[in-house]
């Protein structure tokens, strides 16, 4: 646990790339092949099912440490976090001071201290900060799973006055399922990769879908050569960049192929030994999601994986976004769903046929061989996403500024001999993604952000002028700079007009011009209307409220 | 009983012996705790301070100012008011100024001050009283300091770690700077680098008889890889940082005690030491010097006069002064 720490640690404390790298693979080292299983557990971004909320810590911490509830809170709302702040004040109140400055008339209802009998889980109490995160988890934390409160509470406190203060934190995070490791997963598969000493293709490929830690998991993720894994594992998805100038800096228009950019599920569909999957490019099972696509896959060849799109289909057209997301939201779906919104699979590329891996045949291959199987299989509901035929940069440009009228988010374009890598690398595909829409909205509320902005209200309502009214309609928390959430931290905290918990409302002063991707009807929303992806463009410190936009404004874009 | 001591719009001021206490604004009479930016400021007519805060408060205030000494422990009478100056342990000269006078009892103002070992100036010495001033830069029960030796040791592998790159350690220029060169002393004897703002404040804490690491003013060199740098923070993100080439940034502060606050500031490494007291620190100090009432001044007043008096029973408020938001030298 100590070295688990430390790498968290080491993790949190730098922005340097190479240094978190050399961090975990020092790590994957050093560490046992069970801790490590669960060290890459939490570096994917795993994590483990809360077991106890925050304040239920909260409220343990305070009663141990004999410190005022109002005290505790002061003290969570310089620190930002209540996971934090627990760890922070066990460490900083001598537990034993209690009575050094017992309250007035509580001397009998002191606290009880109650031990967890650390010995019993075989572990010795004077070592506990040292037991092995392995241990830890599946010896004492999961087990919990189960427990009544009182269970609980003696486990963690037991734990706690084990504990030095950061792997405190890190229990604390644990326990409460928030533990997020400040690295990317595709930055952890590298460090593996340089451990294992293989591709790091080989290791993501590995690492997909489920999969419980052990130590022969580890050992079998090091374990050299190509691996036969499970037969409903996806390859890891090749995403696109963005391409923020115009397209003639990629050269020749005939090296590339265009194709609409499909507002859908990126998913990949694996058909294998009989059976089929469907993996979400979040690396989630959604096979029984779309119980109407299960047709289509058993039409296809065993030993192929398509990647593509899921979209709501209709009359051979896609329909908007929302429709799917509506879906989506249902616990059950009804009949009557699946109706209104029915699911169809535009592919996109082909990576496995036969059995065998196409990764690196160029594009235009595994395009060819694309078409002959979609065409094969003569499904209603797969299709192939067609490829826009404009011959010219200029041309395709024009194509592209009709994108909304199709439903699509602009154009994909892929470079017709690249092969299909893993992640996000910049230079054989980029998605040229329409301008978003754009509306100037005035700050109604604030709320404190999350991660690096905990401490800041960085968590930003807008609100649009109706009848003389400003209604809320976006909530944005990216886009401004550190200086600039800074000074509206400040602004915010001297011009709070309400508050209501942790949400202040704020004099209606400032502008902002946010930018968002898609809008469509709701009646979920106070306004009537659901934006998609809102992020604040810009501070419009040029404007003054009464300049800002109506509602009336925001709905004429849904028939735009 | 008179108060003693009273909230003026020039700061904390003192009407039977006509001073005020590290004044706002200028004043005919100013009592100096020590020669932080936020507590020793020009314009008044005379100033009084403990005798190794003055070659510092002469930095400050220019060669024309008129500055009467005292050491620490002895006695002066201002209009019937016997005061004296006894350590804080928060810098060179830090001082907590001791009234008394008739049957107003004895008060004691702390000035900024700290608990912990500091080898650069005389530790913090406890002062029985009636009435003690406390600031509460860090008095919330989530702040506590390490043993500075071991955050020494800590910057000292930082710095050996780094061998193809520069350290550079960003601190405040007076007081923590050299209390890091001080601590990193007992641990080695190799040189580091200095900005020119920390030039001045070295020499006269070494003129007093304080030992630190030996120490070259940055000039025309051109090669740091390997070497370790003290800087204020200002010099951050500033053009003067091109010379280091490939370099990592570290900043020594309470502050850093806080994640977010880590994370936000964005540096490689935050090293958490303050020269201002932990909440356990500035509990104690209050427990032992029997005082019955408290004014809080600085920092987080409000929590700490709150927690005094429901959890302590203390005659305990919030005092206001005019005061810049942010602590110098924390
Ligand atoms: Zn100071």
């Amino acid at each position: 646990m100590r070295r688990f720490a430390a790498l968290y640690e080491a993790l949190d404390s730098t922005t340097s790339t190479n240094a978190k790298v050399a961090a975990m693979v020092a790590y994957f080292h050093a560490a046992a092949p069970a801790d490590a299983a669960w060290a890459l557990y939490f570096l994917s971004g795993r994590r483990l099912k809360r077991l106890i909320t925050p304040r239920l810590l909260a409220v343990w911490a305070i009663e141990e440490t004999g410190t005022p509830p109002w005290l505790f809170d002061e003290s969570s709302g310089v620190v930002g976090d209540l996971a934090e702040t627990v760890a922070l004040l066990l460490d900083a109140v001598p537990r034993r001071a209690a009575e050094l400055f017992s309250r007035p008339g509580r001397a009998d209802g002191s606290l009880e201290p109650v031990m967890l009998p650390l010995e019993s889980a075989g572990i010795p109490k004077t070592g506990a900060a040292d037991l092995p995160l392995a241990g830890l988890i599946e010896g004492l934390l999961l087990p919990l799973r189960d427990a009544d409160e009182a269970a609980k509470r003696a486990a963690v406190t037991g734990l706690w006055a084990a504990l030095g203060v950061r792997e405190t934190f890190l229990l604390n995070k644990l326990v409460t399922g928030e533990l997020r490791v400040g690295v990317s997963d595709t930055l952890a598969v590298r460090a593996l990769s340089i451990r294992a000493g293989l591709a790091p293709a080989v290791l993501s490929h590995r690492l997909m879908g489920t999969w419980t830690p052990g130590a022969a998991l580890f050992e079998d993720l090091l374990r050299p050569g190509a691996s036969e894994t499970d037969h409903s594992q996806p390859y890891p998805f090749f995403l696109a960049s963005p391409l923020q100038e115009a397209p003639d800096v990629l050269g020749d228009r005939a090296l590339w192929l265009a194709e609409w950019k499909w507002d859908g599920i990126r998913a990949q569909l694996v058909r294998r030994q009989g059976t089929a999957w469907l993996w979400s490019r979040g690396e989630e099972l959604i096979t029984d999601r779309f119980p109407d696509l299960h047709d289509l896959a058993r039409a296809l060849p065993d030993g192929c994986v398509l990647d593509g799109e899921v979209l709501a289909f209709a009359h051979g057209a896609p329909l908007p976004f929302a429709v799917l997301q509506r879906r989506i939201g249902r616990q059950k779906l009804t009949p009557r769903i699946l109706a209104e919104a029915p699911a169809a699979f535009m592919a996109y590329d082909l990576l496995e046929e036969n059995g065998t891996d196409l990764r690196t045949l160029p594009l235009h291959e595994r395009r060819a061989r694309l078409k002959r199987l979609v065409s094969q299989a003569a499904q209603e509901r797969l299709t192939l996403s067609a490829p826009v035929t404009a011959p010219s940069w200029e041309a395709l440009a024009a194509e592209r500024a009709h994108s909304r009228e199709r439903a699509v988010e602009g154009l994909m374009l892929k470079k017709l001999d690249s092969a299909y890598l893993v992640g996000r690398k910049r230079g054989d595909w980029w998605k040229w993604k329409i301008d978003p829409y754009t509306i100037d909205a005035v700050l109604l509320y604030a709320q404190p952000g999350s991660g690096r902005r905990a401490t800041l209200l960085s968590d930003l309502t807008f609100g649009l002028w109706d009848a003389g009214v400003l209604v809320p309609v976006a909530k944005a928390y990216s886009g401004l700079t550190d200086e600039e959430v800074d000074a509206l931290d400040r602004w915010i905290r001297q011009h709070t007009v309400e508050r209501f918990g942790p949400v202040r409302h704020v004099e209606p002063v400032h502008v902002f011009e946010l930018h968002f991707e898609g809008i469509a009807e709701s009646t979920r929303h106070k306004s009537g209307i659901a934006v998609r992806f809102p992020r604040i463009a810009r501070w419009r410190i040029d404007k003054t409220p009464p300049e800002a936009d109506t509602l009336a404004a925001l709905r004429a874009m849904i028939r735009a | 009983m008179a108060d003693l001591l009273i909230e003026t719009p020039e700061g904390l001021g003192c009407p039977s012996g006509r001073f005020v206490i590290d004044p706002l604004l200028p004043v005919e009479r100013a009592v100096i705790t020590h020669a932080h930016g936020d507590h020793a400021r020009a314009g008044s007519n005379f100033y009084l301070c403990q005798t190794d805060c003055a070659p510092l408060l002469r930095r400050r205030l220019g060669a024309d100012a008129r500055i009467q000494t005292l050491a620490y422990g002895e006695r002066l009478s201002i209009d019937g008011v016997t005061l004296s100056f006894h350590p804080a342990g928060h810098m060179l000269g830090s001082a907590q100024v001791r009234l008394e006078h008739g049957t107003s009892g004895v008060w004691v103002c702390s000035g900024d001050y700290k608990r912990e070992p500091d080898p650069t100036c005389l530790p913090f010495e406890t002062l029985r009283c009636d009435v003690f001033i406390t600031e509460a830069t860090y008095a919330l029960p989530i702040f506590r300091w390490d043993d500075p030796a071991a955050v020494a040791g800590a910057i000292l592998d930082w710095w050996t770690g780094n061998a193809g790159k520069a350290s550079v350690l960003f601190c405040y220029a007076l007081g923590k700077a050299q209390r890091l060169l001080a601590e990193l002393l007992r641990k080695t004897d190799r040189a580091c680098f200095i900005h020119g703002a920390l030039e001045i404040p070295c020499e006269v804490y070494r003129a007093a008889g304080v030992k630190l690491l030996p120490t070259r003013l940055i000039g025309d060199e051109k090669r740091f890889a390997g070497e370790l740098v003290l800087a204020p923070i200002t010099a951050r993100g500033s053009p003067w940082m091109k010379r280091f080439g490939d370099f990592e940034t570290a900043f020594a502060s309470g502050l850093l005690r806080v994640r977010g606050t880590r994370r936000r500031r964005g540096f490689d490494r935050g090293f958490v030491i303050s020269d201002h007291a932990d909440f356990q620190g500035v509990l104690r100090t209050i427990a032992e010097t029997g005082c019955s009432r408290v004014l809080v001044a600085h920092g987080y007043r409000d929590a700490l006069s709150r927690y005094l008096r429901e959890e302590r029973g203390l005659d305990a408020r919030a005092v206001s002064l005019l005061r810049e938001p942010d602590a110098e030298g924390d």
